[in-house]
């Protein structure tokens, strides 16, 4: 039997009302709107031919996507780094370390996300990137000649510092998550674990690096690729502070070509197809290891 | 050799939020002792012998092992660990490394003992608890008997002074329960200092110099066994051999 036999009358009217819904909401933009749709316009924008280097290469909304990725790999990383400190600092045995990791993460969990990110982005990372001079920095990798090893890492050297303000806005924002995801594997270790590594004399640290966390770490990786997933999608926020990734760049896309919903439309497109394809690669990762 | 006393418990209490757990506890262990401790379920036994490498904090009284008070101290809580060993009814091995590493792991983090020494000695007591060739294996490939005696070979390895076992057999199926005991009467005739929570009243005959006898959070009895088995004072104790030893 095959798939289409098995579907109900219910799927066939749900289906038709999907359909119906969608004809209306075009028959809305197109008619009553009046949209002139121009989709072909919009492929140039992914790539387009370079005449002087004589190929293709990647044009603003792959480039935003580039951004993207890089944004949210880098941050991720850098996330997982922080979120382990604080899912440790969670369990901590002293008690001021405990309540100020408990409360960071109650601050980030209760704090809308945008207004979270500002703060991180004109508080922290602004004034850091100024007293490191990371500005004169970039601009003088950008000038050398190894620029592009770095802009293969971290695109264009220019909007480095750019970059870098929208990494570390993303990551202190998403330690909390993975603070809470490490702490619950923490203490979904069986007591027992501990107290062996304690009856034979270990310190707190070691208890924790080579007992607890390795163990820890294998439970949490589904909770933490879901993670990684949302911050795929939550890295669209940076786009507030001026960091090029996919959906700033669509803004202004937008704003020069006024290709509202075909602009929009693909870069949906290009993050669901982004995730989607994440979901998969992490869902097989899984069934290969178990 | 005149033994010296090795843990000195004296006036011992623990209470669990609001319930007395352990009451007015007096027993000194001498240096090379075997002392078997046995009572009801919820008497107090692995509360006790929890308290004497801190796995719990006492509330009252003073706990002295190896010349080490315990305090809050953690440095002395350390000291008195990397010396007192502790097998676990549960066995507790880290599933995620090899028996060989579950072995090497506390002499060379604890002891700072070099790879090949801790290895080799890994190795030794392997030996000892009859499963030299399991070194590769992991936990989780042993039968429940050959766990508990990776257990055992783990603490053995630390080479403490003290070891405890908090009822070493009561999760194992009973084909396996000889398997380590045998490895249990082996390692008391090496000399080591043991206190063990059993109800193993075979193994406490041939092995124990003292019976200790609890019932909710009190020692109601203490005696050599020859003495326990054939004319326990109190009633109490009484019922209970007669209960057990029905079997
Ligand atoms: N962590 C704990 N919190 C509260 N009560 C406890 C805890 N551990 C043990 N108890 C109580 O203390 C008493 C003694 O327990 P335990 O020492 O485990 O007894 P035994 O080992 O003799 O069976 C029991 O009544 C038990 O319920
Ligand atoms: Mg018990």
């Amino acid at each position: 039997m095959n798939r289409l036999g098995k579907l109900h009358w219910l799927d066939w009217a749900i289906l038709a009302l999907l359909i119906l819904f969608a004809g209306y909401v075009w028959f809305r933009i197109d008619g009553a709107l009046n949209y002139k749709w121009r989709w072909e316009i919009i492929p140039q924008y992914l790539f387009r031919y370079d005449e002087e280097k004589g190929r293709w290469v990647a044009n603003i909304l792959m480039q935003g996507l580039m951004n993207t990725v890089r944004i949210s790999v880098l941050a991720g990383m850098l996330a997982l780094v922080l979120g382990t400190v604080l899912g440790l600092a969670r369990v901590a045995q002293n008690l001021a370390v405990r309540m100020l990791a408990r409360t960071y993460l109650e601050v980030l969990r209760n704090v809308p996300a945008v207004v979270v990110i500002f703060i991180f982005y004109f508080f922290l990372s602004e004034q850091l990137i100024a007293a490191f001079g990371v500005e004169s920095w970039a601009r003088g990798i950008a000038r050398g000649e190894n620029a592009w090893i770095w802009e293969s890492f971290f695109g264009d050297m220019r909007r480095f510092p750019s970059l870098i303000s929208g990494i570390l806005v993303l990551a202190l924002f998403e330690s909390a998550f993975v603070g809470e995801i490490v702490r619950a594997g923490i203490q979904s270790i069986p007591k027992g674990q501990r107290e062996a590594a304690q009856s034979i004399g270990m310190t707190w640290g070691d208890e924790m690096r080579f007992i607890v966390l390795p163990q820890a770490m294998r439970k949490v990786v589904p909770p933490l690729a879901s993670e990684f997933i949302a911050l795929v999608k939550n890295s669209a926020i940076v786009s507030l502070i001026s960091v090029h990734d996919l959906t700033y760049k669509t803004v202004e896309l937008v704003s020069s070509t006024r290709a509202i919903f075909e602009a929009w439309i693909t870069t949906a497109v290009l993050y669901g197809g982004l995730c989607f394809l994440l979901s998969l690669l992490f869902r097989r990762l899984e069934r290969g290891k178990g | 050799m005149t033994a010296r006393p090795i843990i000195e418990i004296r006036n011992l209490g623990k209470f669990y939020d609001g319930f007395e757990a352990l009451k007015d506890i007096n027993l000194t262990v001498l240096s090379g002792e075997k002392v078997v401790v046995c009572g009801p379920s919820g008497s107090g036994k692995s509360t006790l012998i929890r308290c004497i490498n801190r796995l719990e904090e006492h509330s009252s009284g003073r706990m002295i092992v190896d010349g080490i008070e315990l305090t809050e101290e953690t440095k002395d809580i350390r000291a008195v660990r990397r010396e007192v060993g502790m097998v676990f009814q549960q066995f507790n091995l880290f599933p995620h490394m090899t028996v060989l590493e579950n072995l090497t792991i506390g002499p060379m983090r604890v002891r700072k003992i070099p790879k090949a020494e801790a290895e080799a000695r890994a190795r030794k007591y392997l030996a000892r608890v009859h499963i030299p060739e399991q070194a590769d294996k992991y936990p989780a490939q042993l039968s429940g008997g050959q766990q508990q005696r990776v257990a055992i070979a783990r603490s053995l390895c630390m080479e403490p002074r003290i070891m405890l076992f908090d009822e070493p057999t009561s999760a194992l199926d009973p084909e396996m329960i000889n398997e380590v005991l045998d490895v249990m009467v082996e390692l008391a005739g090496t000399g080591m200092t043991m206190v063990v929570v059993t109800h193993e009243m075979g193994f406490a005959r041939k092995v124990a110099d003292r019976m200790v006898f609890m019932e909710r959070g009190e020692i109601v009895e203490v005696a050599p066994p020859d003495v326990f088995f054939t004319a326990p004072k109190s009633e109490r104790c009484r019922a209970f051999l007669d209960q057990i030893l029905e079997h």
